[in-house]
């Protein structure tokens, strides 16, 4: 420690905190459209901790003395704690099967009295740590199979956990440490491995399984034809086709039908379905013989799950090139589109800003991943850039899911647009993750380990 | 970092798509997200001749209910102020939440009456916020007379909304239905405002879009002010009280009608608001009849009212003199099977019109129809019909109320269809000439005439509106401005007719009509008439103008079925209407007293009670009274014209009627006994009919 005072303002990416202090003033302006209404007055209600956007900015008046702790500590701190919090965090989530309570069907909130905690959120970051410390590591050899694992293991061991718990959006940000990973040399095979398999469901959601499988084995057998040469040398070829075929298949066939039907809630099925534009056949073939009044239900239901983006869209869509002004938005105000405080908060952008200000604030969001990755790549030592990465990736997997799901891009998954979205566990979670970089980049002349 | 960059281009290209290449997000936007509220303004206000208003606008309360915001409400009280029991209030809190929501609000008892209003007003507080009053404008009647005149205002049903599609009414407007209402529809109605409203996604309104900058202010009715003279159609229904028939009283200067009674009548309130839904069945159900408006609505034989037009014929004609004389021996024989006449004598014109003589006005009409100047008969009657369509007969005169009648004036063509062409001739159709068989006018029709003979020869369009505030925008009242003059008549003539007329009143057949200082002209009429086949006791008709020097109102009266002669009934009921409108009131004791006997006069035929009967023991038959009424509500229909919907409204009742007739049938007898109720809409029980003792001769 060669610095016995520690001085807040030193080495820090004024840069990066600006982009913060903007988005978050976005959010908070965002979050005060929704919710004004003419005849509220202004201040009043600012300080009332009544409405949303006053909660949100007490929350932010939070974070900025969270930000300056955290910009207080030393970093080493970080490295020093990074498996202990880890193990805090999982420590919590478990905790919450048991003191939890529900929100909107996920059991994986924790009542504080004041707000509710979502311990799988605040975990990220102790994940995000956790794999930095465990990669930098230098008995850590990630080149085999075994750091690999392990480095899955801290990844995805909250996720398992939070869909345990029905929060099944949050699990999914969980694959964005694949970002740091592979930036530390994961193989691009678990990559295209992982893609192709994506694909592959996608094509069996969309297509009848027979087809499917007619394309397969015409794909298989051309492969066979053309690699004749190959095969008559090397045996191992043909078994390889074969082997892929074969799993191609079995996945389309019934591993995509377990999946829907086992590991999925209806609920969670249906939208998948309804964003390729179908009905989930796997709900009909239970309740095969159905009447005409309870199809009637049925299609309601299906409606109602796909109303939430079809409003989001007419708000984003009824924006126009430079949205209606401040205030003006009517499907805002109106209460049109559900949740849009929290995960449609985008909405509001466009309803009242237009293409420009969404356009300007998905540019924001771009230049800070990009910022991050920047900051990241000047990192000395593994564990920032590690964490760096993580951050990244967390920031750019939330952002662009929910940007998705907003313009109807991709199935609705509950998840919040970073520093906009109205609650206080995901702006507390993301201050913490992004000063924490801060101050990993403030002090990126130290050694860590 | 390409991996990124790429991801946050297919988001921008989404966003592109959405917001500046699709148009229908920004439609389906303002069509959820923004309301069209439409401004009803004022109706406008209708004055009479004397500017006393006689059609105006009242607020009355719908008592409106949230009901997600009913936590708390002091159901029990509530209940009792409205009368019903909580099973009603779950049962109408239900029907409330399917029509319209949990979180709109909907009506929960409409068009509240005033007393119900004054106790819910008092204790409002404690229903607040789940229930609240909404002020709904209706129409009011200061005076409780001209009910056929004013009209009323209901719902537009989809035939009319058809009919008026580029006139921006809505379901659930209400639209002038008859009446004034209805002809001046356009001018009363205003001008609608559009308040764009934002609305959220349980379709309550909010706020105002953008602080009210789109929107458009409603422009209040005009007012318009009549002819009407509020306290002589007053006296007028008075008058024609427990009688059938029609009072119809024209300013022949200007053509405005001064009063227009239609009897029976109701009071103009039964058909507004909380009211209608009360009395549209039982006026409907009447075999009397009160939603037909007589004065235009009910064709006649004009009697002997119409030889005044014969005389002016033959004159014109010149097929006779003033001094032409013919006599009557007791009946006409110019077509071999005699015509009675009663007053034997030989007379020339003014005395053939002041004693009515038959003969004298067959024999004008035969020499007319008979004129050796027509090569024809066809031409020949031509030229009569001629005459008779240039003293407004015939066809419709184009008042401005709404199903006037076009009465008829038989035509060669008709006569060729019944007896075969070149197969009938004079005596074919020699009733006409005393204005019986095929002739039919309106009383309308008849007063206008009188204006006519007035004028000396030109009339007027009868009509209501004199004049509209802020000027005739839609050029309704361009018609009642020309002068018609079909034919040139010198005054000579008519002054001929004028004297043989005063001698009607002054010692003719219509000496009841007679009122000191004014000299009237006037002319009786007795009506043959059948209904369904069946003669039925003679028509009443007087009809003339006063004084006979600048006359300023020109009058007729019918009593249908009165019995007895014109003279009897009909021409002292026009002296009072004369006297009420020329000296402004009757203040002579005897003449006072004279007005109430001839008001309480109860001139009813039997007919009518017979039919009353005949409705009622049907309503309380068994099973098929529905069906028979429903056989009689179509045939009141027919003759009115009424719309679907009453009919509907109507059935209704009678089914709720029957379901209770049991337990309520005692009750219902005694009320019935209608003598009680006020006399304008419900005729009077049966009473034995007064002998009138005083005596007129024809």
């Amino acid at each position: 420690m060669y610095q016995k005072k520690p001085e807040i303002g030193k080495g820090v990416d004024w840069l990066m905190v600006w982009l913060f202090a903007i988005l978050v003033m976005i959010g908070l302006i965002c979050i005060f459209s929704v919710e004004y209404r003419s005849s509220d007055g202004v201040i009043q209600s600012f300080l009332g901790f009544k409405k949303n956007y006053s909660k949100q900015f007490f929350y932010f008046l939070a974070c900025i003395v969270l930000a300056t702790f955290i910009l207080l500590t030393d970093s080493k701190f970080f490295t020093a704690t990074a498996n202990l919090s880890y193990m805090v965090g999982i420590l919590l989530v478990i905790a919450t099967f048991v003191v939890g309570k529900e929100i909107k069907g996920s059991k994986s909130w924790i009542p504080l009295g004041f707000m509710n905690l979502q311990p799988v959120e605040l975990c990220k970051i102790f994940t995000a740590l956790a794999l930095a410390k465990y990669l930098s590591m230098q008995e850590t050899d990630f080149e085999k199979p075994r750091g690999q694992l392990i480095a899955a293991a801290i990844s995805f061991l909250p996720a398992v956990l939070s869909i345990l718990q029905g929060e099944t959006g949050l699990a999914l940000v969980y694959f964005s440490f694949l970002i740091p990973m592979y930036r530390e040399g994961l193989p691009v095979i678990y990559l295209i491995v992982l893609i192709s398999l994506g694909v592959l469901i996608v094509i069996s959601l969309v297509l009848p399984g027979l087809t499917i499988i007619i394309i397969f084995t015409v794909i298989a057998l051309g492969c066979i034809y053309f690699l004749r040469r190959h095969i008559r040398r090397d045996n191992a070829l043909l078994f390889i086709i074969l082997g892929i075929w074969l799993f191609s298949s079995f996945i389309t066939t019934y591993g995509v039908k377990f999946f829907m039907t086992k590991a999925l809630k209806p609920y969670q099925s249906a939208r998948i379905y309804s964003m390729v534009g179908r009905d989930n056949p796997y709900i009909d073939s239970k309740t095969a013989v159905l009447n005409p009044e309870e199809a009637k239900a049925k299609q309601k239901k299906n409606e109602q799950q796909n109303y939430n983006v079809k409003q989001s869209k007419i708000a984003i869509g009824s924006g126009g090139f430079s949205g209606k002004g401040f205030l003006k938005g009517t499907q805002t105000q109106g209460d049109f589109v559900p949740e849009q405080h929290t995960d449609f908060i985008f909405t509001s952008v466009g309803e009242n800003f237009g293409f420009i200000g969404s356009a300007a604030l998905v540019l924001l969001y771009l230049g800070m991943i990009l910022r991050i990755v920047f900051l990241a790549e000047r990192q000395r030592s593994t564990f920032s850039r590690v964490y760096a990465y993580s951050v990244a990736g967390i920031l750019f997997f939330h952002v662009v899911v929910n940007i998705c799901v907003t313009v109807g891009l991709a199935p609705v998954i509950g998840i919040t647009l970073p520093l906009l979205s109205y609650g206080g566990s995901s702006l507390i979670t993301f201050t913490i993750l992004i000063f924490i970089l801060i101050k990993l980049d403030a002090d990126r002349q130290m050694v860590l380990r | 970092m390409l991996v990124f960059a790429s991801v946050f281009v297919i988001i921008l290209l989404q966003l592109v798509n959405l917001q500046l290449f699709s148009s229908k997000y920004k439609i389906m936007a303002d069509d959820q997200g923004r309301f069209r509220k439409v401004i009803y303004p004022d109706r406008g206000i209708v004055f009479d001749r004397n500017k006393k208003p006689i059609l105006q606008n009242t607020t009355i309360y719908d008592l409106m209910v949230v009901p997600n915001k009913l936590k708390g409400v002091d159901t029990f009280s509530l209940c009792r102020i409205l009368g019903i029991d909580t099973a009603q209030f779950q049962k109408k809190i239900v029907e409330c939440i399917i029509k319209n929501g949990r979180s709109r609000a909907s009506v929960f008892d409409g068009l509240l009456s005033e007393q119900r209003m004054a106790m819910l007003n008092e204790s409002l507080y404690k229903f607040a916020p789940g229930f609240y009053l909404q002020e709904r404008p209706i129409r009011s009647y200061p005076y409780d007379a001209g009910a056929n005149i004013l009209g009323y205002l209901a719902e537009v049903d989809t035939n009319f909304l058809k009919k008026h599609n580029t006139e921006g009414y809505q379901i659930g407007d209400y639209a002038g239905k008859t009446g004034m209402e209805r002809t001046y529809e356009k001018v009363l109605m205003g001008q609608r405002g559009i308040e764009y409203w934002k609305r959220d996604n349980k379709n309550r309104l909010t706020e105002r879009l953008e602080d009210g900058k789109y929107d458009t202010a409603a422009i209040a009715g005009q007012n318009m002010y009549t002819s009407i003279d509020i306290e002589l159609q007053e006296l007028g229904e008075k008058l024609m009280q427990n009688k059938l028939g029609s009072i119809v009283a024209i300013d022949p200067r200007t053509g405005g009608i001064i009063c227009m009674v239609s009897s029976p009548t109701f009071k103009p309130k039964y058909l507004t608001g909380p009211e209608r839904k009360k009395h549209i069945t039982e006026l409907l159900l009447n075999p009397a009849l009160p939603l037909l408006n007589r004065a235009v609505g009910a064709t006649y034989s004009p009697g002997s009212t119409f030889k005044t037009l014969q005389a002016l014929i033959g004159l014109h004609e010149e097929m006779i003199t003033t001094d032409t004389r013919f006599s009557c021996s007791g009946a006409f024989y110019g077509c071999g099977k005699p015509m009675r006449c009663l007053d034997y004598g030989t007379f020339d014109l003014r005395h053939a019109i002041t004693v009515s003589d038959n003969t004298y006005f067959a024999n004008v009409m035969q020499r007319v129809i008979n004129n050796p100047k027509f090569p024809s008969i066809d031409s020949s009657l031509r030229s009569w019909d001629r005459y008779m369509y240039a003293f407004g007969l015939g066809h419709r005169l184009g008042v401005d109320v709404p199903s006037e009648k076009r009465g008829n004036i038989p035509r060669p063509e008709d006569y060729d269809k019944v007896f075969g062409k070149g197969h009938w001739n004079f005596c074919s159709f020699r009733s006409v000439s005393i204005g019986q068989g095929e002739v039919d006018v309106t009383p309308m029709q008849v007063a206008n005439e009188m204006a006519y003979i007035a004028n000396k020869g030109y009339f007027i369009t009868p009509h209501l509106v004199d004049s509209i505030q802020g000027g005739d925008k839609f050029n309704m009242l361009d018609s009642f401005k020309a002068k018609h003059k079909a034919i040139d008549i010198p005054d000579s003539i008519f002054e001929a007719v004028h004297d043989g007329m005063e001698g009607v009143v002054d010692h003719g057949t219509g000496m009841g009509a007679k009122v000191k200082d004014i000299k009237i002209c006037g002319k009786t009429g007795t009506v043959e008439n059948q209904f369904h086949g069946v003669k039925q006791p003679n028509h009443g008709f007087f009809c003339g103008f006063a004084p006979r020097e600048n006359p300023s109102i020109a009058i007729m009266c019918v009593v249908e079925n009165s019995g007895r002669f014109g003279g009897t009934y009909a021409a002292p009921i026009v002296g009072f209407m004369i006297e009420k409108y020329l000296k402004d009131s009757i203040t002579d004791k005897a003449r006072k007293e004279r007005l109430e006997y001839y008001a309480n006069l109860n001139l009813i035929p039997p007919r009518i009670y017979f039919e009353m009967r005949t409705q009622d023991s049907m309503r309380h038959a068994k099973d098929s009274a529905y069906l028979i009424a429903k056989g009689y509500i179509k045939t009141i229909k027919d003759t009115l014209g009424i719309d679907e919907e009453d009919e509907n409204d109507a059935l209704d009742k009678m089914k709720k009627d029957k379901e209770t007739a049991k337990d309520t049938r005692p009750v219902k007898d005694s009320s019935n006994n209608k003598s009680t109720i006020k006399p304008e809409a419900i005729l009077p029980d049966e009473k034995k009919k007064p002998e009138p003792k005083d005596t007129v001769k024809n």
